[in-house]
């Protein structure tokens, strides 16, 4: 699994990426986080409203800081 | 390099057709005269139609949703509450604009404009405030 951050690196990309790891910590998976922190990157993914969190390359999340919770539930989809 | 955070900007985002005609192009032109004004960003209307996820879930963000259309097949709109959002909508057939006979100048930006912006809405919980000069 490739799970993705994109923002360019404010507290709220920070706090996604904490949540995102005390998921994926809880639900015992290895992934591979990477922060995206270029705007032209982040914006060829469609995205105009940071923070985003994109799973396996498809974006699930935008402009929210999602908790863990809403973290687990989406992966676990 | 937190300078253009992208973080805060869940404000209003507005859509319009862009179509082919006359009153199309007048859309378009309105509805980048209110981004240029600061009155909300404009976003992709084929990004909502090609299901980009990104551009789906950055609107889900949005505070409100404008969709400006130029005729009464008002694509903007439909192809907005097709994905399942409530837009605000206006369309300049509603403001005199006639498919065809429209004279896309300053003076019809301005006056397309100044409807909106006059509160002239389908939604009337909506309040859009005066632009910018």
């Amino acid at each position: 699994m490739k799970i993705e951050i994109l923002g360019v690196g404010c507290p709220k990309c920070k706090q996604l990426t904490a949540n995102t790891e005390a998921a994926l910590k809880e639900l015992g998976i290895c992934a591979d986080i990477s922060k995206v922190t270029d705007i032209a990157k982040i914006t060829e993914y469609g995205v105009m409203l940071t923070p985003a969190l994109a799973v396996d390359g498809t974006v699930v999340s935008a402009g929210k800081v999602l908790s863990k919770d809403e973290i687990k539930r989406i992966i676990s989809k | 390099m937190v300078g253009n955070c992208m973080c805060n900007e869940t404000g209003v985002l507005i859509f319009s057709c862009s179509g082919a005609s006359d009153v199309g192009e007048l859309s378009d032109k309105v509805a980048r005269k209110m981004a240029k004004c600061g009155q909300a960003k404009m976003f992709c209307l084929a990004g909502i139609g090609a299901h980009i996820p990104g551009m789906i879930e950055s609107t889900k963000a949005a505070n409100k949703l404008i969709a400006i259309d130029g005729c009464p097949v008002s694509c903007s709109k439909n192809t907005l509450e097709q994905a399942g959002f409530k837009v605000t909508a206006f369309n300049l057939k509603d403001m005199g604009f006639e498919k065809g006979k429209t004279k896309v100048d300053e003076a019809s930006i301005e006056k397309g404009l100044s409807k909106i912006t006059g509160g002239k809405v389908e939604e009337s919980n909506s309040s859009i405030s005066s632009c910018c000069s």
